[in-house]
């Protein structure tokens, strides 16, 4: 029994300081959180009653919230192909061998090293919708070279224009992909890649049947990290736009009634977010968890 | 012996975890100390700040016993600084006297019982007297009056560019008579070449465009009822002023969702177009180009609103438990002095309140504002949080701003209804 203590004692009273601040400020936080998005806490006026589920039928049938969740929609497939692609493709080129690999590899995830708020501030000025004489950032630099047919009005389209938001977030972010991947194809020994061409592979078989497998977990990893990053965008729409409607996500959507003291709505569409996330964190965490105990 | 060594470090380490929880916040030595203020703003740069530093100098003046603490925070418009006061009011924490629109945007204030009534105050300090009978009006939230106004704004100000009208042979010192008198001269410029000759910006300049064609388009009487109830929001007059926004719109720049004022009037002051509906603060960015009034630009109250005042100001309130209740009084009764207000603004770039300031100490366009001011019939403005409590104005911002992408009369009609319900 006493020896039971002591192999689980101190590992414990170890983790304790991390258990509780975690359980304090963000479970505790978090269901503080659902508490409040439960309750007709609208304004500073302390909340009256519960009204159970009422915040959140209601939040899912608006207008507005719809449409911020669409927005986000647009925003997310658009960042996470890019991300994706641009980032694979890097690490395919660096793989491949190239001289000053190191130069390349630094200024493709250098981005990353930069907030989104800074650099949002040069897009705000680079997405600048304004065209013909008015015109600057992007919409100039067309200009310049003849490609004036190409200007366009970025996120000020209406349906599509966050697809141009997630332009910064994919000049940002590809470069951590490509780090993620450039790792991944690292870690495939030669061995495997010269017993596949022994046996008359060709160089798309290779691909196909011996480094892509090998690569799925890392890109689960990538699409995982990116797509939970663009749920959660804030910073980037809040430098390149402000709280607009145009380009409300939920995530500003709920900015905008925590200014506006409307603490229930605010917190409902919290929970929203959160839920949203774990959908998609959970199964990760629970397919990882499997998998290394399959490894032990 | 190795996990003794581990049950010590851990032993340690809640330790201080639980020391850094006792630990008391360190409060300023004076606390009780009756005798200062601490005033939160979010007055942190420009001319604000000069206006505030002008304010502190006339107070220290006025009560050189009281110490005068800024609890000022910076950014966001004040966004940073409602939400830092909102979580000070939340755990009955108050400065004693904070900065807030006047008008509608308290209204969530009062109804949380954080703010003490200052009718009394304005009754000892002459105030019912000083300021004009129209401002009490929008002041008084049934029979109580919650704040002290520091400076006046008025937001139905149409700035011109007078060489972009001359060169399409309009006379730009005479405002047109009517919405519709003015949408033809914007045609008639239009058509002359300036492609977009009204210059707009992002949600909250569409929204004080928006206010002022509903100022045109119900008259003064019209538009206060859409705040009290009096007005509906799907009369044919709302109805009008959707299609006159909306026209409005066709003649400005396409890019207008991504610029804040500034930029928007910077497009006047270049010339590329000849119109724009803003705020007074606006003076400052053409005394700053260099700008002559009369020669170079010209103001005058956006076309069918002459005659209405459109305000909208900051002032200063007295917070329910505020720890030193006799100063903060004192610092109101300088922000309403007739020093105070001067001092104020003439830094900011506003005029006061007080009917009996000295015109002639103030710049030329300031005359023309406070000569109205004292004439005109004064409404509240929308995009200021002066006729619209918090939730609501959000909810007409983001209506406004949709209508503003999709262009969709109908549906900004029930989105303006659907949120004035929601504020029954």
């Amino acid at each position: 029994m006493r020896k039971g203590v002591r192999n689980w004692g101190p590992p414990l009273l170890l983790l304790s300081p991390t258990i509780i601040i975690l359980g304090i400020f963000v479970y505790g936080l978090i269901a503080a959180n659902v508490r409040v998005s439960l309750t007709n806490r609208t304004s500073l006026v302390p909340a009256t009653e519960f009204v159970g589920l009422d915040n959140y039928i209601a939040l899912l049938a608006e207008d507005r919230f719809l449409h911020s969740l669409a927005n986000l929609a647009v925003f997310t497939v658009v960042f996470i192909a890019g991300t994706m692609l641009f980032g694979f493709l890097w690490a395919w080129m660096l793989d491949k061998g190239v001289s000053a690999e190191g130069i390349f590899r630094s200024v493709y995830l250098f981005p990353m090293a930069v907030s989104f708020v800074a650099s949002g501030v040069v897009w705000r000025w680079l997405l600048n919708s304004a065209e013909g004489d008015r015109a600057s950032g992007l919409n100039r630099i067309l200009e310049t070279f003849g490609l004036g047919f190409l200007q366009n009005s970025w996120w000020n389209e209406p349906t599509w224009g966050m697809a141009a938001i997630a332009l910064p977030a994919i000049w940002q972010l590809s470069g951590y992909v490509m780090a993620l991947f450039l790792a991944g194809f690292r870690g495939i020994p030669d061995e495997l890649r010269e017993a596949a061409r022994m046996d008359g592979a060709s160089e798309w078989k290779l691909y196909r049947f011996v480094i892509f497998p090998q690569l799925s977990p890392i890109a689960l990893s990538a699409l995982i990290i990116v797509s939970h990053m663009s749920l959660k965008v804030f910073d980037l729409i809040m430098s390149v736009t402000g709280s607009i409607y145009v380009t409300e996500v939920p995530a500003t959507y709920m900015w905008v009634t925590l200014t506006s003291n409307d603490y229930a709505k605010s917190a409902t569409i919290a929970t929203v977010l959160l839920v949203l996330a774990s959908v998609f964190i959970i199964p990760y965490l629970i397919q990882t968890a499997r998998s290394e105990k399959a490894n032990r | 012996m190795r996990s003794t060594r581990m049950s010590v470090i851990a032993g340690a380490a809640i330790l201080g975890l639980a020391l850094a929880g006792c630990s008391t916040s360190s409060a300023g030595p004076s606390e009780d100390d009756p005798n200062q203020v601490e005033v939160f703003t979010w007055w942190a740069a420009g001319s604000e700040k000069v206006g505030l530093d002008a304010l502190v100098a006339v107070f220290a003046e006025q009560y050189p016993d009281i110490a005068f603490s800024n609890a000022a925070v910076a950014g966001g418009a004040g966004s940073n600084a409602k939400a830092a006061l909102a979580s000070r009011l939340e755990a009955d924490n108050p400065p004693d006297t904070f900065q807030a629109h006047a008008g509608a945007e308290l209204n969530d204030y009062i109804e949380a019982g954080q703010l003490q009534d200052l009718s009394s105050f304005y009754d000892e300090n002459g105030l019912y007297e000083a300021f004009p009978d129209t401002l009490i009006e929008q002041l008084t939230s049934d029979g109580a009056i919650y704040s002290v106004p520091s400076n006046i704004h008025r937001a139905n100000v149409t700035w011109v560019n007078v060489d972009v009208l001359e060169g399409a042979g309009i006379d730009p010192t005479v405002a047109p008579e009517s919405m519709d008198a003015w949408i033809d001269d914007l045609t008639t410029l239009q058509e002359s070449g300036v492609t977009a000759p009204l210059a707009l910006g992002t949600e909250w300049t569409q929204m004080q465009l928006f206010e002022n064609v509903l100022i045109a388009d119900l008259g003064a009487e019209g538009y206060t009822g859409l705040w009290d109830g009096t007005t509906d929001w799907d009369s044919a007059e709302v109805q009008t002023a959707i299609g006159h926004y909306g026209e409005l719109l066709d003649f400005a720049n396409t890019d207008y969702a991504g610029l804040d004022w500034d930029a928007a009037t910077q497009i006047l002051l270049d010339g590329n177009a000849g119109y724009n509906v803003m705020g007074d603060w606006a003076e400052a960015a053409f005394v700053q180009a260099g700008q002559t009034y009369g020669t170079e630009y010209t103001t005058w109250a956006t076309p069918g609103t002459d005659g209405i005042f459109d305000f909208l100001a900051d002032s200063f309130t007295l917070a329910v438990g505020a720890p030193h209740e006799t100063a903060a009084i004192d610092w109101l009764t300088t922000i309403s002095s007739a020093e105070g207000q001067k001092a104020f603004n003439i830094a900011k770039g506003s005029i006061p309140a007080r009917m009996d300031a000295v015109a002639t100490d103030y710049p030329e366009y300031q005359q023309t504002a406070m000569a109205s001011f004292q004439e005109d019939t004064i409404v509240s403005s929308l995009a200021h949080g002066s006729a619209a409590s918090v939730s609501w104005s959000a909810d007409l911002s983001s209506a406004i701003g949709k209508f503003g992408a999709d262009r969709n009369a109908d549906e900004l009609l029930t989105a303006l209804v659907a949120a004035a319900a929601a504020q029954e």
